[in-house]
């Protein structure tokens, strides 16, 4: 044990947790594929090889007539418009609520006056309609919205806002809580309000990582209108479901090369964002 | 009386105590070093006074209120009045010179200026001149991640000097600064203490400093007063008990004493 000892210095007391934690992952992650009836072979079998062939080949070639691209730019602008404005409605929804549950901008942490208690019992239902926001799915809020406003982009806008404004509100907060806080306790310990803290003590460190999971966030977004598309709230996924529906796979691929630019777009967006915030 | 702590006593969560007992009178306008070895108290004691941690026990008196039956107004109210110099400065990279110096007042200032300040500085003038007595002027819109550590703890006093507070408190300001910026900062400290006749609490490692600049000296050990007394009457022998858990009496820089613990510059009394 000595001579071990020697060799190999003190035993590394994280080790066995840290191993532990590895097992106990895999243990449950094995179940999860299985449910999921995860199965490598069947991709290979050639039958449903040929199938796959079949559907992917009715996707060429890419429709390409006037009047279609025309009707493209109409739905693409949609989207980019319903993904843009629900953006706004989230950051509407999710920055007043992000800075509400933000602990570490809380003025009773330091310790309070008297008079702290209600801070306290407010934040509770203001992390709960955070939990709520984002626990529904936004096509369910764009089923909802669809109901409420009638067909159309305003739905979509609608859903994404909210569904959206509880995630952003969610990871905004995160952001704020796991940059340094010693600026803001300072400014909070020589007397200032929590919203100005907030600006002079956190903003300028947080601020790229809030803007790259906000335009990441946008990405999202003009996808999560295509889903919404096809319960009818307007964009490039209402047109997608038509094509898919009347089994036009050229218009369907066409559709699909316009998201990998948006996606590419909102990747260079993010980038030159995120240097010019640097 | 600027500041009273009243058998003060705090434990932390993890069980270590870290003030016991602690009883101080402070007057306005006096000056006061606090020393003693790493792990003594002094950060806790000075954020006691700061209003930024509560007494378990005991009671304080900071600027003729007692903070912690204040309600949470007049708390803001008080604690805008308090400034402090951290070792560290508390300021975010990214951010300017001028608004590092101008979120001083911030807690004084209307929420509204505090806000349009930040899409023009309200006061440019002003902190440029706290900058000028700190020597970095040329940096007023220069933004902080490109300072120098001892550009940016002179951003930090500046900022407090900016404040303007009724009470000035510092913790270890000058541990992580060369010597000659020590003395530099300490002097300016204390012209500002003397000029606007306010408090002025500082806790220092440098031994010869607290010395040389203060007319009172607070020797704490394991969390209580070993000793609170003008500089003359600080002995060797105290200071050596003062420092029995560390192998030397500390001094700027973390250097030596070239000479003996006799030999630091001591203030005259009458001063």
């Amino acid at each position: 044990m000595s001579a071990a000892a020697a060799v190999w210095g003190p035993r590394d007391p994280s080790a066995l947790p840290r191993a532990a934690l590895t097992v106990l992952i895999i243990a449950l992650l094995w179940p999860g594929f299985r449910l999921a009836e995860f199965d490598l072979a069947v991709l290979f079998d050639p039958r449903n090889r040929d199938t796959v062939g079949k559907f992917i080949g009715t996707f060429f070639p890419l429709a390409t007539s006037a009047d279609f691209l025309q009707l493209l730019l109409k739905s693409t602008l949609e989207t980019l418009a319903i993904a843009t404005a629900g953006m706004v409605i989230a950051m509407l929804v999710g920055c007043p609520l992000a800075l509400f549950v933000t602990r570490s901008l809380s003025i009773s942490r330091i310790g309070p006056g008297r008079g702290y208690i209600l801070g306290r019992v407010l934040r509770l239902p203001a992390r709960f309609a955070l939990m709520l926001f984002r626990s529904i799915p936004e096509i369910v809020w764009a089923l909802l919205f669809v109901r409420a406003v009638g067909l159309g982009p305003a739905a979509g806008l609608l859903a994404i806002g909210v569904a959206y404004g509880g995630m952003l509100g969610k990871v905004y907060s995160e952001i704020l809580e796991s940059g340094d806080v010693r600026p803001t306790t300072a400014l909070l310990e020589t007397g200032s309000g929590r919203f100005v803290a907030f600006f002079y003590g956190m903003w300028p460190a947080a601020l790229p990582e809030l803007v790259s999971y906000t335009v990441y966030r946008w990405e999202c977004a003009v996808r999560a209108s295509v889903i919404m598309g096809f319960v009818g709230a307007g964009g490039l996924g209402q047109q997608m479901e038509l094509s898919m529906r009347m089994l036009n796979g050229g218009e369907v691929s066409t559709i699909l090369l316009i998201f990998l630019l948006l996606v590419v777009l909102a990747d260079t967006l993010s980038a030159l964002l995120r240097k010019l915030t640097a | 009386m600027s500041l009273r702590l009243d058998g003060v006593g705090l434990v932390y969560s993890n069980g270590y105590r870290a003030v016991n007992g602690v009883s101080i009178s402070i007057g306005a306008g006096e000056r006061v070093a606090i020393i003693g070895p790493s792990g003594a108290g002094k950060s806790t004691l000075l954020r006691l006074i700061a209003t930024a941690q509560r007494p378990a026990t005991g009671a304080i008196e900071v600027l003729g209120a007692a903070p912690w039956i204040l309600g949470r107004g007049a708390l803001r109210k008080l604690r805008s009045r308090i400034g402090m110099v951290h070792q560290a400065p508390p300021i975010p990279p990214r951010q300017r010179v001028v608004t590092a110096v101008l979120a001083g007042r911030v807690g004084q200032w209307p929420m509204w200026k505090g806000l349009a300040s930040l899409a023009y500085p309200v006061d440019v003038a002003g902190a440029q001149s706290v900058l000028a007595r700190m020597e970095i002027t040329d940096k007023l819109f220069e933004r902080c991640d490109r300072l120098s550590g001892g550009q940016l703890q002179r951003v930090g006093v500046a900022r407090v000097l900016y404040q303007q507070p009724d009470l000035m408190l510092a913790d270890e300001p000058v541990s992580a600064v060369d010597p000659a910026l020590s003395d530099r900062v300490i002097s300016e400290l204390n012209r500002e203490a003397v000029a606007r006749r306010i408090t002025l609490v500082a806790s220092l490692h440098a031994v010869d400093l607290a010395l040389h600049w203060f007319p009172r000296i607070i020797g704490l050990r394991a969390g209580e007063v070993e000793f609170d007394l003008p500089p003359v009457r600080v002995t060797d022998a105290m200071l050596r008990e003062l420092y029995a858990s560390e192998a030397t009496v500390p001094t700027q820089g973390d250097q030596p004493l070239a000479v003996e613990a006799a030999g630091i510059r001591r203030k005259p009394m009458c001063s």
